[in-house]
């Protein structure tokens, strides 16, 4: 039999927290979550971590495994080299317990941003060519793990979560922007409330993303140029004062309230 | 009695998947208040995982006449005869407009050089008919109805576990109970209509493609109310689970792989599924009879015909199965899955997650290497009746929709008919509960006993001084599932497994976890297994009753089917004070003009 592998794995809550360490049997092929599973089935059962699908397809198991984060499911454990394997929650959001934390702000971030909404014009069904749609397709393999939001340094670091809508949402507003029949000012959203000006282009969430986007190179840095382009631009600041814009652009706003409040809860 | 928080509302759907989302927003685009509550994160739900497509029968692809009827039969004959007509009508009827409006609320599919949604070919359609985003297809779902669903305003509870509907005393549901995961405090929903959208239960079995979420919550909570359940014996195994590494198996490997020309070998490199042994007569002469029309067919789909691999999933598995039966498996007991000769630009461009997911998990690069597949628990036929027109369940109030309701599918569910199933009756379920919710003029009121009775329930594995592990009692049970209900079936074994759950089941009323109530999966589990243990035992009591063999229902002592007497029932299961009632219910009779498109074929 080969030797067990050894975790430590953050242990607590709001309250105080500690890494503990852990013995586990090693399976072929096993990944960190299959650790965690292990030592909730046979040594502590209230070890709290998130999961679903064990095929980094859903993002759920998001977490730090030796600081950097990661998703738990993709992450073998024979990668490690026999080195230690440290566990611990995403540290950019307040932790519930253990390996599970309060990531419920990104859903309301999430709310300020309008759905697709269409031209009064485009077709039904629409038209659209894979060439059109090659660059929104990318952006939308983002299976919201939220690692790109736990390694942003604004977010992180500076906790400007009141300032920067965080890469995640640069790019869902970057895929609506680039939509060929969306008709809202995506660009005046992140020039102001998104925050895109924020972004300095250290490329930090492009690296920790499981889906290979390329945040920042694809998403980010065009949008900063659209925006400038609309904006800053002085030659086009003019010829839009003179000329009458091609389009008129509905302003992005937050969606309806429901009757009873509209909110995304975490459990409060 | 402990205090619990009320959060009222015109509907509650419980459970956030494409099924969930859609009944929401017909709901709030009615006008009506709705609340959606969901075990995990939103955006997380099982539909997530779904990778080939969405079928609909637009018919894009060139020279394909693709329309409803066609739909219609292929859905009826993968499912075996068993599926209700009108439910599968209905399905085929509007598969294609609720697609049309996914692409409107946001949803960007792969495009035919026209500019159309692109279809790729998957096991039992006639024609090319999976609308797709590479192999990603389930997540372009959930996304674009989350984003739709929040731009309604319905109000979204995250990790909250239901664990009972509440009843008025003229027997409606009124509304449901149960927990927050992270505090453990308890939860009360009021409503006038309440849609069940829960999923499936494939985590009875040791080897699944399933996440923790799906034990039957819902389904049981129907059932535990008096709902009538339908075809428990029917749960879907996909031929295609990956076998190695060990500590990867069950994890889906999507049949587009085989759409898109993987081929499936044995050790002696044969491709077995041209073995006319494994041929269903309701299929001969539809298929390529020798490798090289496969091969044509790959580049002309006009004038040849499909490979055997895309036979619908009930006959691919079985073929697997006999395969590594007869000693002709892999070296990790699987059989080859093969997409090298597709060139490794087309597989990168067509299959990307199915790369990534062997490169990272695997060290397997499936331009260059085989794959070894065998078959995983994957997908749950049976389940909560509703009705076609509207997802009514039997109870009073209560709507179903979605894998964790029975009706469309029959003995076999063909691949990408679940994405458009969640869809058409999704919408179906949401409109079924405004009409009701409109003409119920306040919230109904429950007995409180009924809400005492499930904390104690719930509570008794912290407070009792047991002595059984919930983790382990989930280990045997599926340990016992896949030995003795799994793909190949008989008496014997089904009986085994039966004795096994019963036991267990006794052994549950000993739970014991440690720890608080605060995010602690120990005591989760606790809850799960009781659901699982439930809906365990009314799966194998109906596989026992069925004494044929169809669809997903594969009995050794029963070879085959019995067209005289099950080809025209299917069974029911209901409650009857504790124990579970089984009873052959006649299907209904198809109308002449429908059942004419069959003898035309």
């Amino acid at each position: 039999m080969a030797e067990n592998i050894k975790l430590q794995v953050m242990r607590g809550d709001a309250s105080g927290a500690k890494m503990v360490t852990y013995e586990v049997p090693p399976v072929p092929g096993m990944v960190v979550l299959d650790a965690l599973h292990y030592i909730q089935a046979n040594i502590d059962s209230t070890l709290a971590c998130r999961w679903n699908c064990k095929a980094a397809k859903c993002g759920s198991c998001s977490a730090e495994i030796n600081g950097k984060p990661s998703l738990l499911c993709k992450s073998r454990v024979d990668t490690f080299g026999g080195g230690p394997i440290e566990v611990g929650p995403l540290r950019t959001f307040p932790l519930i317990k253990d390996l599970v934390t309060d990531v419920s702000w990104n859903f309301r971030v999430s709310r300020k941003i309008p759905s697709l909404t269409l031209a009064p014009d485009a077709p039904n069904p629409l038209i659209m060519h894979q060439i059109d749609v090659d660059r929104i397709q990318e952006f939308r393999k983002c299976i919201e793990c939220f690692l790109c939001q736990d390694v942003c340094h604004v977010l992180r670091d500076h906790d400007r979560k009141d300032g920067f809508f965080g890469p995640r949402q640069m790019i869902k507003l970057a895929s609506l922007d680039m939509h060929p029949y969306d008709d809202v000012n995506r660009r005046e959203q992140l020039k102001g409330e998104g925050g895109i000006g924020y972004c300095n282009i250290t490329k930090c969430c492009t690296e920790v993303c499981p889906e290979h986007i390329h945040i920042t190179d694809n998403g980010i840095i065009p949008m900063k140029e659209r925006v400038v382009d609309d904006y800053f631009d002085p030659i086009k600041k003019l010829i839009n004062i003179v000329v009458e814009k091609k389009k008129p652009l509905r302003p992005g706003g937050a969606p309806p309230a429901s009757t009873s409040g509209g909110a995304v809860k975490s459990v409060k | 009695m402990e205090n619990y928080e009320t959060f009222e509302s015109d509907v509650l759907v419980i459970g956030a998947g494409g099924a969930g989302l859609r009944a929401v927003i017909s709901a709030r685009e009615a006008g009506l208040s709705v609340r959606v509550v969901c075990k995990s994160l939103l955006g997380k739900a099982h539909t997530v995982m779904a990778e080939g497509g969405v079928a609909a029968s637009f018919g894009n692809m060139s020279g394909e006449p693709d329309d409803w009827k066609v739909h219609f039969i292929d859905t009826m004959k993968g499912g075996q005869f068993l599926n209700n007509w009108r439910t599968a009508e209905v399905f085929a009827k509007e598969a294609p407009e609720r697609v049309l409006e996914l692409e409107r609320y946001g949803a960007v599919f792969d495009r035919t050089p026209e500019g159309k949604i692109a279809q790729r070919p998957f096991g039992g359609h006639t024609y090319r008919r999976l609308n797709h985003v590479g192999d990603r297809t389930g997540l372009e779902l959930i996304r674009t109805m989350q984003d739709k669903a929040v731009s309604t305003g319905m109000d979204c509870h995250m990790e909250v576990t239901l664990t009972k509907l509440l009843k008025a005393s003229d027997g409606s549901v009124v509304g449901a109970f149960g927990y927050y995961r992270d505090t453990g405090k308890f939860v009360v929903f009021r409503a006038k209509a309440v849609v069940v959208a829960t999923g499936g239960w494939g985590r009875m079995f040791r080897v699944t493609s399933n996440s923790w979420e799906s034990t039957g919550d819902g389904l049981m909570m129907a059932y535990e109310a008096g709902a009538e359940l339908l075809d428990m014996e029917m749960i879907q195994f996909h031929p295609t689970g990956m076998v190695y590494p060990s500590g990867m198996s069950g994890i889906l490997i999507t049949e587009g792989v085989r759409g898109e020309g993987g081929v499936l070998r044995n050790s002696k490199g044969e491709r077995f599924m041209f073995n006319p042994d494994y041929m269903q007569e309701l299929y001969k002469g539809q298929f390529a009879e020798t490798e090289e029309e496969g091969f044509r067919w790959l580049e002309d789909k006009k004038n040849n015909r499909r490979p055997p691999e895309l036979l619908p999933r009930d006959v691919v598995a079985r073929a697997i199965y006999r395969e590594v039966q007869a000693g002709r498996g892999s070296e990790h007991g699987g059989v080859y899955l093969d997409v090298t000769s597709r060139g490794e630009a087309y597989i990168k461009r067509k299959l990307p997650s199915m790369y990534e997911q062997f490169h990272a998990l695997g060290d397997i690069d499936i331009t260059k290497q085989p794959m070894e597949v065998f078959p995983t628990i994957h997908y749950t036929m049976g389940g909560i009746w509703a009705d076609p027109e509207t997802c009514a369940t039997t109870i009073p109030g209560l709507y179903a929709a979605g894998e964790c309701a029975a009706g469309l599918h029959g003995a076999n569910r063909l691949g990408g008919n679940s994405l458009s199933d969640i869809l058409v009756f999704g919408k179906r379920a949401g409109d079924g509960a405004v009409i009701y919710a409109r003409k119920t003029n306040a919230l109904g009121n429950f007995d409180a006993a009924q809400i005492a009775e499930e904390i104690d329930v719930l509570l008794s594995p912290i407070n009792s001084k047991g002595t059984e592990n919930p983790y382990h009692i989930t280990r045997e049970l599926q340990e016992a599932m896949q030995k003795g209900a799994m793909i190949a079936r008989e008496e014997k074994g089904l009986t085994e497994a039966l004795n096994s759950i019963l036991a267990l089941q006794e052994r549950a009323k000993n739970l014991h976890v440690s720890g608080d109530r605060a995010y602690n999966p120990g005591w989760h589990t606790a809850r799960d297994i009781r659901y699982m243990l439930k809906t365990s035992e009314i799966i194998v009591r109906c596989a026992l009753q069925r004494k044929e063999s169809r669809g997903a229902q594969w009995r050794l002592d029963f070879p085959d089917k019995d067209p005289s007497f099950w080809g025209k029932h299917n069974l029911i299961s209901k409650k009857d004070g504790a124990s579970v009632s089984i009873e052959p219910r006649p299907l209904p009779e198809m109308p002449a003009e429908l059942a004419a498109l069959f003898e035309k074929k």
